[in-house]
């Protein structure tokens, strides 16, 4: 586990953070500009220095009552907004800097050059390379200092879209090839849903709440779900390909969905993405619809009227008992249908995405 | 007149190694401190610029001759006065050209920024290390630029010459001083001769300093 409790004051601002996150996978720190997430992940990295404990794994203590470990003594991996790369060494020359100085060799140079496509870029200068390079050989220089955690400051949202586009494959392919727990802060709903395991949302200085993402961006009590652009995310497994039509069936909790994605072999985990607004309710069973996927849910919420516009919580099965969906349908089909809490429906979902 | 330019740019170089090494630093400190007395540090380094140099060689003539303070605190170690000799005559270049290095590598220092240092540190490298492998690579632009103007400061000292130096031949006889006796003696052409050598040093020097500046920067912008 990863338990980190700050408290205190940065000139005017007042801190007051405490949360536990599970070891493995990107833990998201997650909330609007000033919210106190770049600083929180600042005292982790011990670079801002208030009362509180870090701790994570078997007796990596960074900070507790007692004692306060130096930055440059914590085997972390830092990647800031800017890149923050060193203007007077080449790419491998900032690539290296790190790597010379830690304790291990766990990550392996030529590795992270391929996984990161750094390979074209080695002998250039910092100043010759596009924003989104210099993040590529920024997120390189943090993995190559052999870090037991990673953590990432909004590492996108300086670059402008194309350059984002072209960063988050990379990412996700860490997220699956290194087994290294990753802390990122970020306010972009859309990056938290694609990247992350666990969310910690944060308002004012505060947590607001932790927990898996599939969970908080579905929970009726936060304001994730009834946001525009929400989404739901299930967690599933390939189980067949169909090859001619293109199409992946995916087990997700109380549902088998069709993706249309290659969403890779039978066995492959995938997480899926829903939007509310792809999703619409059906009293009884549509028959002779070109939508894929018909899924038999319950209603477990109504999360208020926004516009003309109402959000519905559904949880799939005939019961009700698994993966929670939502479905944002207009005010007057939410008054025509009428509905209300454990009704028997039918989810419609025009489209569903591989996050 | 050989020895006049050889005594003066031995002074100068010596003088500069001198003050890089108590001036980078010093300019660490009053960059990066938060220590209430750090503007008043400053205002100490930066008095050389505004005081006459007659006021600073009267109060460096009376530090180190043989009553002074400075005296008494290095005659344990068996280092005899140094007013009127080669030893004083750096020492007191230290203090009089101290803002001239200063200035520039402790602006230097601030335009860095805390981010190369933070990153850094992030990347297991000491404060110590980073001071040498990141801060002063940075900021090589702003000590290079301090580097030549106390050099060049040093060989056109004059008023502090007077008050500490003497006029002895070998010992603290330098450039300055011998245009000065030139033109009492009436050798007009001999005076001649080393003010215009000294005119196009002076021009040399800050264009050379303000080419190799501009190409630095270009390399780490």
């Amino acid at each position: 586990m990863i338990d980190a409790r700050f408290a205190g004051r940065i000139g005017a601002f007042d801190l007051h953070v405490a949360f536990s996150a599970p070891e493995r996978g990107v833990t998201a720190l997650f909330g609007p500009s000033g919210c106190g997430k770049t600083t929180t992940l600042r005292c982790i990295a011990g670079l801002e220095r208030l009362p509180g404990a870090f701790a994570f794994g078997y007796g990596e203590v960074w900070q507790s009552e007692r004692t306060f470990m130096s930055p440059h003594r914590r085997p972390l991996g830092y990647v800031f907004q800017e890149a923050s790369l060193f203007p007077h060494l080449s790419v491998t020359g900032n690539l290296r800097y790190g790597q010379r100085r830690a304790a291990d060799r766990g990550v392996a140079f030529d590795e992270v050059v391929d996984l990161l496509g750094l390979a074209r870029l080695m002998d250039r200068a910092p100043l010759r390379l596009s924003g989104g390079e210099r993040q590529r050989v920024a997120i390189g220089r943090a993995l190559l200092s052999q870090p037991r955690l990673l953590l990432m400051d909004e590492p996108l949202a300086a670059l402008d879209r194309d350059s984002k586009d072209e960063i988050l494959p990379y990412l996700e392919r860490l997220h699956d090839v290194l087994s290294i727990p990753v802390i990122y802060v970020s306010h972009d709903m859309t990056e938290v849903e694609r990247l992350a395991d666990h969310l910690v949302l944060m308002e004012g200085g505060r947590v607001r709440a932790a927990g898996p993402v599939a969970d908080l961006v579905a929970d009726p009590a936060l304001p994730l779900a009834a946001r525009t652009g929400a989404a739901a995310v299930v967690e599933g497994v390939v189980t067949a390909i169909d090859a001619p039509f293109g199409l992946a069936h995916v087990r997700i909790d109380g549902a088998e969905m069709l993706v249309a994605a290659a969403a890779g072999p039978v066995g492959t985990r995938r997480r899926l993405r829903i939007k509310a607004e792809d999703v619409s309710i059906c009293r009884v069973r549509p028959v002779e619809t070109s939508i894929l996927n018909v899924l038999p849910a319950r209603v477990r919420a109504v999360l208020g009227r926004e516009g003309h516009q109402v959000t519905v919580l559904l949880s799939l099965g005939e019961g009700g008992g698994g993966a929670r969906l939502l479905a944002r349908i207009s005010a007057r089909s939410y008054d025509v249908l009428g509905l209300t809490e454990g009704d028997a429906v039918f989810a419609q979902v025009k489209g569903v995405a591989l996050a | 007149m050989t020895g006049v330019i050889v005594l003066t740019v031995k002074l100068a170089a010596l003088s500069t190694c001198v003050l890089l090494v108590l001036g980078t630093p010093l300019a660490w400190w009053l960059a990066r401190s938060r220590h209430w007395a750090k503007e008043g540090v400053a205002t100490v380094v930066a008095l050389p610029l505004v005081l006459p140099p007659t006021v600073l060689g009267f109060y460096l003539l009376v530090a180190m001759s043989p009553e002074g303070p400075v005296s008494a605190a290095l005659a344990p170690f068996g280092v005899r006065p140094l007013a009127f000799t080669f030893a004083g005559l750096v020492a007191g270049s230290v203090v009089y050209s101290l803002p001239f290095v200063v200035n520039p590598i402790r602006n230097a220092f601030e335009a860095m920024g805390d981010r190369p240092m933070e990153a850094a540190a992030t990347l297991r490298a000491s404060p110590f290390d980073a001071f040498f492998s990141i801060a002063l690579p940075l900021a090589s632009p702003g000590i290079l630029t301090g580097a030549i103007l106390g050099f060049a400061h040093t060989i056109g000292e004059f008023g502090v010459v007077l008050m500490i130096g003497g006029n002895i031949p070998g010992e603290t006889k330098v450039l300055s001083m011998t245009i000065l006796d030139y033109v009492e003696t009436l050798e007009w052409g001999e005076a001649h001769k080393l003010s215009a050598l000294m005119l196009g040093f002076s021009f040399c020097v800050i264009l050379a300093m303000t080419l190799i500046e501009k190409r630095l920067r270009r390399r780490l912008r």
